[in-house]
C-alpha cells in the first residue's frame, strides 16, 4: 500500500521551497540585469555613433531606435537593430545612421555565430569596417524608400558609395551583412529620417 | 565523514573521465578555458546545493517520488545560477548561452543525488558534491585549456604564441571537442593499462 | 518571431547544426545507443517523438509563462513537461511493443535527461519561433538526431571488427569518429539559408 500523503507532501512542499526561492532571487537580481543590459546596449550604440554621449530610446512604427546625442545636445546619429541569415546562424548588428550627411556611419555585430578566424573577420578587418565610415544611405525624393538599396559586392569591384566591399573567403557572411543593412535600411531608414526632420 | 569522499571525486572517480558523465557541456562550452572553469564552478554549486538539500530530505521524501523531487531541486537551484551569472557578467552569460540552462539534465548531478546522497549524511553530501565538482572542473580545464591554447592560441585571453602562430580553428569548433576528449580519453586509458600491467608484473 | 522560412528552419535544424554533432546535446545516448543500428533507429523514432510533444507544450507554457509574469518557472516547467511526457512514451511503448521495451531497457527513462530535448525547448523559445516554425524545428533536430546516431552506429557496427590498440577501444574511438562526422556535417552550412 502506497500511502499518498508523504508523497503528495513531499512534492509540494518541496515545490513550493522551490518556487518561493526562485521567485526572491529573481526579483533580487532583475535589477541589476537590467542594468547590465542597459550598459551593454549604451556600449554598442556609442560604438556606432561615436560622437554620442547620451542614448534615448524612440519607439517609432511598432519598433524600436536609439537616439544618440553629442555633448552640446544635438542629435549625432540614431542606432539601428538589422538581422539576416549568415553563414551558421542569424546574424544581428547595430549601425549608426546620420540624418543630417545621410550616411551610415558605424555597425557593430551584436551576436554572431560566424566561423571563427573567417566569418568573424566582419568584426575585426579594417579594410572590412572602413566600408561603413559613410556608407550612403540616402532617401529618393518621395522621402518613403531608398534611392539605392545597400548592398554587398565582391571584393575589390565596389564602384557606388551604398555598396560594401565583402571580404575574400568569408563571402556569405559578407552577403549576411550587405542583406541585413540592406532591408533593415530599406524597413526603417525613411521613416527615421522622417523622425529625424520633425526633431 | 572521512576526506576520502573529496577525494575519489578528482581522480578515482572523476566524472568525465572515469564515469563518463555529463558529456554535453563538457564539449560544449569548452571552446576556452575561462567559459569551461565558470561552467565548472556554476555545475559544482548546483551540486552542492542538491546534495545538501537531498541528504537533508532525505528521510521525508518518499521513495516513488524521489527522482522527480530532485529534479525540482536540481532545477530551482539552475534557475537561481542562471540569474546569478546574468547578474555578474552579462558577457559570460551570452558566452555559455543555454548551458546554464542545461545543467539541470547534467546525469552528474541527478546521478550523485541519487546513488550517494539520498543515502548519506550531510556532511558526507557535501564532500561528495565538492570533490565531484571539483573532479569535473579539472576535466573541463583540461579540454578548455588544450582547445584554447591550439584553437586560438591564449589561455584565459592571455596570447601565450607570437603573431605569426596560426591557430587550428577546428579546435574550437564542434569537431575539436570530441577530438580532445577521445585524445584525452586516450591517454588517460594508456597510462592506466601500463600502470595496471605493472602492478601484475610485481 | 523571426522570419526563417519552415525549409530553412527545417534543414538547419537537421543538417547545418546538428544538434548531436553541432550543439553536442544528446551525447549520453549518442555514445551508449549507437552501438547497434536498429536499437539506434528505434531510439531516434522515441526521441523524435518527445521533442515534438516537447516542441507544442514548450512554446504554449512559454506564452503562458510570460502573460501570468512568471519567467522564472520557465526551466522548472519544462523540465516537469518532459518528464512526464517520457513516461507516458515509456507507458505506451511498454504496452504496444514489449519486444521494443526491453530493447530500449535504461535508455528510454534516460530521455528525461536527454540535454536535446530541453536544448529544444530552450532553443526555439530564445529564438522566438512561432507554432509552425517550433514544429518543424523539433521535426527537424528529431531527423537530425536520428541521422547521427544511426550513422554512427552504422561506423561503430564496422569498428567493432578493426584491429585497433587497447587504449583506443571503445569511448575514446567513438568520439574521434563523432567529431570527423561533426567536420563532415559542416559541409552542409549555407544548405538552406
Amino acid at each position: 500500500m502506497n500511502p499518498i500523503w508523504p508523497m503528495y507532501r513531499a512534492l509540494v512542499g518541496v515545490g513550493m521551497l522551490c518556487g518561493l526561492l526562485i521567485a526572491v532571487v529573481f526579483e533580487g537580481t532583475l535589477p541589476i540585469i537590467e542594468k547590465n543590459k542597459a550598459e551593454a546596449l549604451e556600449k554598442a550604440v556609442f560604438t556606432v555613433i561615436p560622437a554620442a554621449v547620451r542614448r534615448e530610446t524612440i519607439e517609432l512604427d511598432g519598433g524600436e531606435v536609439y537616439a544618440g546625442y553629442d555633448e552640446s545636445g544635438n542629435l549625432a546619429g540614431i542606432a539601428i537593430e538589422a538581422s539576416a541569415m549568415g553563414y551558421a546562424d542569424i546574424l544581428t548588428l547595430l549601425y549608426g545612421y546620420d540624418p543630417h550627411a545621410e550616411t551610415i556611419i558605424g555597425i557593430r555585430v551584436l551576436t554572431s555565430k560566424e566561423t571563427p578566424g573567417l566569418g568573424d573577420k566582419i568584426e575585426k578587418d579594417e579594410t572590412f569596417l572602413r566600408n561603413f565610415d559613410a556608407l550612403d544611405a540616402r532617401v529618393d525624393e518621395s522621402g518613403s524608400a531608398m534611392r539605392n538599396r545597400i548592398v554587398t559586392v565582391k571584393n575589390g569591384t565596389k564602384t557606388e558609395p551604398w555598396q560594401i566591399d565583402a571580404i575574400t573567403g568569408a563571402t556569405i557572411t559578407s552577403n549576411a551583412v550587405g542583406e541585413a543593412l540592406g532591408s533593415s535600411s530599406e524597413r526603417w531608414i525613411p521613416k527615421v529620417k522622417e523622425w529625424a526632420d520633425e526633431h | 565523514m572521512s576526506t576520502d569522499e573529496f577525494i575519489k571525486g578528482l581522480w578515482r572517480e572523476n566524472p568525465v573521465f572515469v564515469q563518463v558523465l555529463g558529456m554535453c557541456p563538457v564539449l560544449a562550452v569548452t571552446n576556452s578555458a575561462i567559459n569551461g572553469l565558470a561552467m565548472g564552478l556554476a555545475t559544482t554549486f548546483v551540486m552542492l546545493m542538491s546534495n545538501m538539500i537531498v541528504s537533508t530530505l532525505r528521510n521525508f521524501i518518499p521513495k516513488q517520488v524521489r527522482i522527480a523531487t530532485y529534479i525540482l531541486v536540481i532545477a530551482t537551484f539552475v534557475t537561481i545560477v542562471d540569474y546569478a551569472i546574468a547578474a555578474i557578467s552579462i558577457d559570460l552569460h551570452k558566452a555559455l548561452g543555454a548551458f546554464i540552462a542545461l545543467i539541470v539534465v547534467n546525469c552528474l548531478i541527478l546521478g550523485r543525488a541519487e546513488a550517494f546522497a539520498s543515502k548519506h549524511t550531510i556532511g558526507d553530501a557535501i564532500l561528495d558534491a565538492l570533490g565531484m565538482g571539483a573532479g569535473f572542473t579539472i576535466a573541463l580545464l583540461a579540454l578548455g585549456g588544450v582547445r584554447e591554447i591550439l584553437g586560438s592560441g591564449s589561455l584565459f585571453n592571455v596570447t601565450l604564441f607570437p603573431a605569426n602562430f596560426e591557430p587550428w580553428i577546428v579546435m574550437i569548433l564542434p569537431g575539436g571537442g570530441f577530438f580532445t576528449l577521445g585524445a584525452w580519453l586516450l591517454v588517460i586509458n594508456f597510462f592506466k593499462a601500463r600502470k595496471a600491467a605493472q602492478e601484475a608484473i610485481e | 518571431m523571426t522570419e526563417q522560412s519552415l525549409w530553412s528552419v527545417f534543414v538547419q535544424a537537421a543538417l547545418v547544426n546538428n544538434f548531436v554533432l553541432a550543439y553536442f546535446l544528446g551525447i549520453c545516448p549518442f555514445m551508449g545507443v549507437s552501438t547497434k543500428t536498429a536499437t539506434a533507429v528505434r531510439m531516434g523514432g522515441a526521441v523524435m517523438f518527445v521533442m515534438l510533444v516537447a516542441s507544442v507544450c514548450a512554446f504554449a507554457i512559454h506564452r503562458i509563462l510570460i502573460a501570468v509574469g512568471a519567467p522564472f518557472l520557465e526551466l522548472i516547467s519544462f523540465i516537469a513537461v518532459i518528464a512526464s511526457t517520457v513516461q507516458l512514451v515509456e507507458m505506451f511503448i511498454k504496452k504496444m511493443s514489449p519486444a521494443l521495451f526491453r530493447q530500449l531497457g535504461i535508455f528510454l527513462p534516460l530521455i528525461t535527461t536527454n540535454c536535446a530535448i530541453l536544448g529544444l525547448a530552450l532553443f526555439q523559445t530564445n529564438k522566438g519561433y512561432d507554432f509552425l516554425q517550433s514544429l518543424f524545428y523539433a521535426l527537424g533536430a528529431g531527423i537530425g538526431f536520428t541521422l547521427a546516431l544511426v550513422l554512427m552506429a552504422g561506423i561503430r557496427e564496422k569498428l567493432e571488427l578493426a584491429d585497433m590498440p587497447d587504449p583506443a577501444k571503445g569511448t575514446a574511438i567513438a568520439l574521434m569518429v563523432a567529431g570527423v562526422l561533426s567536420m563532415a556535417f559542416m559541409g552542409f552550412a549555407g544548405l538552406g539559408g
